[in-house]
């Protein structure tokens, strides 16, 4: 008969008190070691949510991220935080019968935006070419289509971004809070408080959310220097981002860079609280829908037909 | 034992200095702090920011925003003032005429039924004509073309047809349904940026418009080198 090996005896008597003391000691400082080399500072780790810094406090943060953009790309950068204005809620509409997906809004919002150029290349708006036969369908959509001219016989297209959903179902999702909607309807996300989980990104029915698997690499020279904090600023590797209808111009009183440049008109921006503005004008007159009505998103994004 | 209580204490000293922040992060934020408050109460951002745009958009709601006209493509070289050629009304009947071979070529603009003193004044090449016989300069042709296109017209003044330029709650720049449209063929086909006299504007093409390239695959970009350039060309529009 093999003799039985008897279970590990869990100790009845805790371990010698100052032992453990000694270890939970030394964890300790292990994390805050850990933490230092790991680029992050102290001083981040410590701060409030963005939501409840002090004016004091946002001048110094601001500040940093300043310093810091000096530091990586060698270039003076000015960070604002403008704040919502009152009585304003952004509205957006994009004029399907107009567009004729010839990509300009991708480059500019690249341009304007600081987005990573290269491994990884992150895009802001995706250009969903679909069949004019089947309609609205995303069984029949392709984005990575090419062509010589645009709009192809047969085609429309259909450019998705950022859908500012009143009901955000990424910030339902976010474990820190670091992803929220604002007054004036813009999503924003702070990444110094985003942990790179992810969940907003399986969250979004709209694909409108990405994340930086690598450092950002973002040419100094192509660097906007005109950025806000919870917009265009660089992000580090390993956070989440997305459109922000633009928050460092919008916030400002301009058209967000996709309105710009979009080279048919078919791009419209405005205050919905405002009955003289463009978007309600497009609200009353056209005909409007909204993207995956069905998941009661309620988005702040509006297609519509002009004709 | 006593030396039990100071190793207690260096412990809860640093479990709450490294606690202190995640349970900051997990608790969230106060449910009555408002991003509207915080944000805004930088005195060094903008002091008056939230007292300025209350007074700009109650005064946009008084007045309408200025609005700029962007400045109309250029004739094609040589051709305009037209009276230095036309100086007299001459022949009015409709026919093919031997000069302004590259107009009468692309020509396609009810075609069949107008031709060029529909809308050019025969007594004064240089202005255009409404069906009222009422002139206008090349510079308000728009209000040729909403003789006919009302609906455009109609939507075009209110800023939801063609392009707006600026801010959304202030000065705009708009352009002209010549900025994108060939008044002789008037369908769309694509734009060009320009200058003129300094300042950018849209010129149409008789080209469509070559789309920016595609975005990458995944696996395309897990293999891509960073010297695999996918550099837009010249955006057309916009500042």
């Amino acid at each position: 008969m093999s003799e039985r090996k008897s279970l590990p005896v869990v100790a009845d008597e805790p371990m010698d008190p100052s032992r453990r003391a000694f270890m939970r000691t030394a964890a300790a400082g292990a994390a805050v070691a850990a933490l230092s080399s790991c680029g992050v500072e102290m001083e981040d780790f410590l701060r409030s949510h963005f939501k409840e810094l002090s004016p004091d406090e946002l001048r110094r943060v601001l500040a940093k991220v300043e310093r810091k953009n000096l530091e990586r790309f060698g270039k003076k950068t000015t960070v604002s935080a403008t704040g919502p204005r009152p009585g304003v809620e952004f509205g957006y509409g994009l004029d399907l019968s107009r567009c004729v997906g010839c990509r300009r809004c991708v480059y500019a919002c690249v341009a304007e935006n600081n987005q990573s150029r290269q491994s990884p290349q992150i895009q802001w708006i995706r250009v969903l070419e679909m069949d004019k036969e089947h309609g609205v369908d995303l069984a029949h959509a392709n984005h990575y289509y090419e062509a010589d001219a645009v709009p192809r016989p047969g085609k429309f297209y259909m450019p998705v971004q950022c859908q500012q959903c009143r009901n955000p179902p990424c910030v339902k999702a976010c474990p820190t809070q670091a992803t929220w909607k604002e007054k004036d309807g813009i999503v924003v996300i702070d990444y110094d408080w985003c942990i790179g989980c992810r969940c907003c990104m399986s969250a979004c029915p709209y694909g409108a959310r990405h994340f930086n698997w690598a450092t950002p690499t973002l040419p100094a020279e192509e660097l906007n220097p005109h950025q806000h904090y919870l917009g265009n600023r660089p992000r580090p590797k390993g956070v989440v981002e997305k459109c922000t209808f633009c928050i460092q111009r919008t916030r400002e009183g301009r058209y967000p860079a996709c309105v710009e440049v979009c080279p048919v008109g078919a791009r419209k921006f405005g205050n919905l609280l405002d009955p003289e503005s463009e978007i309600r004008r497009v609200m009353e007159t056209k005909r409007v829908f909204v993207f995956k009505e069905e998941l009661a998103t309620h988005p702040q994004f509006y297609y519509f037909y002009a004709t | 034992m006593r030396l039990d209580i100071i190793h207690a204490l260096t412990i809860l000293a640093v479990a709450a200095a490294l606690a202190s922040p995640q349970a900051a992060r997990a608790a969230g934020t106060k449910p009555d702090a408002t991003p509207a408050e915080t944000v805004k109460s930088p005195p060094k951002l903008d002091p008056a920011h939230g007292a300025k745009a209350l007074e700009e958009s109650s005064a946009v709601r008084k007045v309408a925003p200025p609005l700029i006209q962007a400045e109309p493509p250029p004739f094609s070289e040589g051709i305009f003032p037209c009276s230095g050629c036309h100086v007299d009304p001459g022949d009015r009947t409709r026919r093919e005429l031997t000069f302004h071979e590259d107009i009468q070529k692309v020509f396609d603009h009810d075609s069949n039924a107008r031709w060029c003193l529909d809308c050019h004044d025969a007594e004064n090449r240089d202005v255009l004509k409404l069906a009222s016989g009422e002139t206008v300069p090349f510079t308000e042709s728009y209000r040729l073309c909403g003789q006919c296109h009302g609906d455009k017209y109609r939507d075009w003044r209110a800023g939801v047809h063609g392009k707006r330029v600026g801010q959304w709650d202030g000065e705009k720049t708009y352009f002209l349904c010549v900025n994108c449209h060939n008044p002789h063929t008037p369908g769309f086909k694509g734009v060009k940026e320009i200058e003129v006299d300094g300042k950018r504007t849209t010129a149409p093409t008789l080209e469509m418009l070559r789309p920016e390239p595609r975005p990458l695959r995944p696996d395309e970009m897990r293999r891509t080198a960073p010297a695999k350039a996918t550099a837009p060309t010249t955006a057309a529009g916009g500042r």
